[in-house]
């Protein structure tokens, strides 16, 4: 993940500082990609191309339903910009993607390479099976011996192709020196075939092709799910990653351009509109305004901006334009340092061994040794080297983790797809494991808990001409916490005095002038008042003290439901925030959270992180900010919002699509039973063994008890993984 | 028994140009949008065609 953060770390600083200009030299067409979360149907497919191909400068537009995109080749010189408001004219909702970020999804070659090798070993196996019915139905000596060379003919050069994943896993971990899933699987495919061509070749009764081939076929299945699973989740996680397309305008001799931010040099002067976000890290140099730091440190009140002050990555301007020079770019920028911190916190989360590697390690060193004493007994008793070895085939095959392999992806597939439906991704591997073993959660406050928008709380404590003063002047501004007063204000009936000559003052608030009285609304030095703990605007009405409108942030929806089903669950719920502890604690009330910490910093948060995991703790964090990113690398397993910043969804295991909150509970305990359903597949899988494994050894495994044999406990344990839908 | 000889060959073969049909359906991209196309049967602008 840190190669995604830095993505040019492998290529020399003159390469990355020179102009890639290899793009942009007039190519002959531009390939766009929208992204339309609203189409469902035929008629918006429809729709959509009729109305993009009717646009000038479209050479062809087409719709992608499954994955909810449009994708259009068209003119150089046409922007999304110019699509998306024809598009939002008959009703869909769009947002441009970078295609650079999709690239890597673009095309599946691995899915596809998987399906092909599963598509082989279909047609081998069910063709083998074929030949191999009519041997078991009693096919005399010539036919039977022209069958099995029949089979040997098909089910050499199908598993050679097929099972190509497994070798060369296998290969790489014996090379390493350790044993893994795969090597007892190869073992069995070479064994079952050379035995099978021995037996052959002497005319021999039985021949394991067939099992060879519904062996390899079984577990591709599962490798297959695995892999659909993690693709699912990787697209849409790179689609989030998409939407915030990287542009920065770039000032040059007085002309705004607009540059990929990618493009940016340390020294130059960039523009950032009200409610743009801060591309690289830098210092003002023109301009005034307040900054939302929020999504970096987790305090919810906004900072007065001016020129000298140094902002960095990520931090939103509120109210009036800045020009900033910027002075660390790319990798040197804060959020990519951040990176550094995550690397340090994820090698602890690297040592979890998922439930099939630790099946793995007992279960390769166990299979092999049962089937060299199985050989070396027979052949001491018998002194036939070709039965014993028969034997020792037999004895692999049977035992061959058909339904090992399918158990864990069979679930991990169930469960995740029926949280996808509930709007959240896992992206990681193992996430949903570590999930189940969660005993507390720790949550981040500003973005996480709270929406991130002010609620006025005071209204009741104002005169009514005060109010109307103030809405009068709220109207006036686009600052959030305008907004947020204007709203509440037009709620609670009142309407707007009449205030003449309104103005903003980028960085302090609004002024103007009421019955000849100079009046103003914003910060506390401007209103002329004591700065306090909360969040609050003060209106300065002309007349005695400044009054101060207070605010705290509107709760996340379901993040109510959500602690308290946790809670249920018996686990611990904290809450760690970088935000002042006013706030917090009353935050912490509203909730019923009875442990919270204030004023924390990244570093803070992830030692607490690290105390919690000493004392043997299974710590959940959620959280969305840049403060949060290495405490979420730090966690058990972590969960992050859709509307978090990119390192910090990068960081974390799981992502929330949705507003929503309360499927956090709801998914920790879709863990636990996922977590039950796949240890009952491991016992299914080793009672069967039980059974079969002696019969194997005693040598009574024909190829159709053992054609029987592995059918069954993969069905088994399919059917099983279902359960959980 | 020397139906044998007829029907094992051509159950192969048969098989066979199944397997080259999915490979063929898999390499041109037939499977990047299935929810889409089983939409799209029901429009009267056919695309059968690939776009110019």
């Amino acid at each position: 993940m840190t190669a995604r953060l830095r993505p040019s770390l492998a290529a020399c600083p003159a390469c990355a500082a020179a102009p890639q200009d290899g793009g942009e030299q007039a190519p002959a067409e531009a390939r766009l990609a929208l992204s339309l979360p609203g189409i469902h149907c035929q008629a918006c497919i429809s729709a959509v191309e009729r109305a993009l191909n009717a646009h000038p400068g479209i050479r062809s537009a087409r719709v992608n339903l499954t994955l909810k995109r449009a994708l259009i080749e068209a003119e150089p010189d046409l922007r999304a910009a110019d699509l998306i408001p024809v598009l939002e004219s008959i009703g869909y909702e769009a947002h441009e993607l970078d295609l650079a970020a999709l690239a890597a999804t673009r095309n599946d070659k691995a899915g596809r390479d998987l399906l092909m090798r599963l598509a082989v070993a279909g047609f081998a196996s069910m063709n083998v099976m074929l030949l191999s019915v009519s041997v078991w139905s009693g096919a005399p000596d010539a036919t039977r011996d022209m069958f099995h060379w029949i089979s040997a003919a098909i089910a050499f050069p199908a598993v050679i192709f097929a099972a190509q994943p497994f070798f060369r896993n296998a290969w790489s971990a014996l090379r390493v020196g350790r044993l893994n899933m795969d090597v007892p699987i190869v073992l069995a495919l070479v064994l079952a075939l050379a035995t099978s061509l021995w037996e052959t070749s002497l005319s021999g009764e039985h021949a394991y092709f067939d099992a060879a081939l519904t062996l390899t076929f079984f577990l591709l299945a599962g490798r297959y799910l695995d892999y659909r699973t993690r693709a699912v989740a990787r697209s849409a996680a790179e689609e989030l990653a998409a939407l915030e397309v990287p542009r920065a305008i770039r000032l040059l001799n007085g002309n705004e351009h607009e540059v990929p931010v990618a493009d940016l040099a340390v020294g130059d002067l960039i523009l950032v509109r009200p409610g743009g976000r801060m591309p690289v890290d830098g210092e003002i140099a023109e301009g005034q305004s307040e900054l939302d730091r929020s999504l970096l440190t987790g305090e919810t009140l906004p900072v007065f901006a001016a020129p000298g002050l140094a902002v960095s990555a990520g931090e939103v301007n509120l109210t009036g334009p800045l020009t900033i020079r910027a002075t660390a770019v790319g990798e040197d920028a804060s959020l990519h340092r951040m990176a550094d911190l995550v690397a340090i916190a994820e090698s602890g989360r690297s040592r979890y061994t998922s439930l099939a590697d630790s099946a793995a390690k007992l279960y390769a060193p166990g299979v092999h040794i049962l089937s060299a004493l199985a050989f070396a007994g027979w052949y001491l008793w018998t002194f036939d080297i070709r039965m014993a070895l028969n034997i020792a085939a037999a004895v692999l095959i049977i035992t061959c983790p058909c339904a090992l392999g399918l158990a864990v992806p069979a679930v991990t597939t169930a469960a995740s797809g029926r949280l996808f439906r509930r709007g959240m991704l896992i992206k990681h591997a193992t996430a949903l494991e570590r999930l189940a073993e969660v005993d507390t959660v720790v949550f981040d406050k500003t973005g996480t808990l709270t929406a991130g928008t002010p609620q006025a709380t005071n209204l009741g404590d104002h005169a009514r001409a005060d109010l109307e003063i103030a809405l009068a002047l709220a109207e006036g501004s686009s600052h959030p916490l305008s907004v947020a007063l204007a709203g509440a204000a037009r709620d609670a009936g009142v309407s707007a005095a009449k205030v003449q000559k309104i103005a903003e003052v980028p960085g302090y608030g609004t002024e103007g002038l009421f019955r000849g009285r100079p009046v103003r609304l914003g910060r506390a030095a401007w209103a002329g008042a004591e700065q306090g703990s909360q969040t609050a605007a003060w209106l300065d009405s002309g007349a005695g003290e400044a009054k101060a409108f207070l605010f705290t942030d509107a709760l996340r929806p379901g993040a109510a439901e959500a602690v308290q089903a946790l809670q249920d669950a018996g686990k611990d719920v904290l809450l760690i925030s970088g935000d002042a502890t006013g706030a917090v604690e009353d935050l912490a009330g509203r909730l019923g959270i009875s442990n919270w910490v204030a004023e924390a910093l990244p570093a803070d948060k992830c030692a607490r992180m690290q105390m919690l995991t000493e004392q043997g703790r299974n710590v959940l964090m959620v959280g969305d900010g840049l403060n949060d990113t290495a405490a979420l690398a730090a966690a058990h397993v972590s969960i992050s919002p859709a509307s978090a910043l990119d390192a910090a969804r990068v960081a974390s295991d799981i992502v929330l699509l949705g507003q929503d909150l309360s499927p956090i509970a709801e998914a920790c305990s879709l863990a636990q039973k996922a977590t039950r359903r796949i240890r009952q597949n491991f016992r299914i899988a080793t009672l069967y063994n039980v059974i079969a494994v002696p019969l194997a050894i005693a040598g009574l495994a024909t190829p159709l008890i053992a054609a029987l044999a592995m059918s069954t406990s993969s069905i088994t344990v399919s059917l099983n993984a279902l359960r959980l839908r | 028994m020397s139906v044998l000889a007829y029907l094992i060959p051509i159950s192969l073969i048969l098989g066979s140009v199944g397997l080259a049909a999915f490979f063929y359906t898999l390499r041109s991209s037939q499977y990047d949008d299935p929810e889409g196309d089983s939409r799209r049967i029901l429009s009267d602008e056919w695309d059968d065609k690939p776009k110019p």
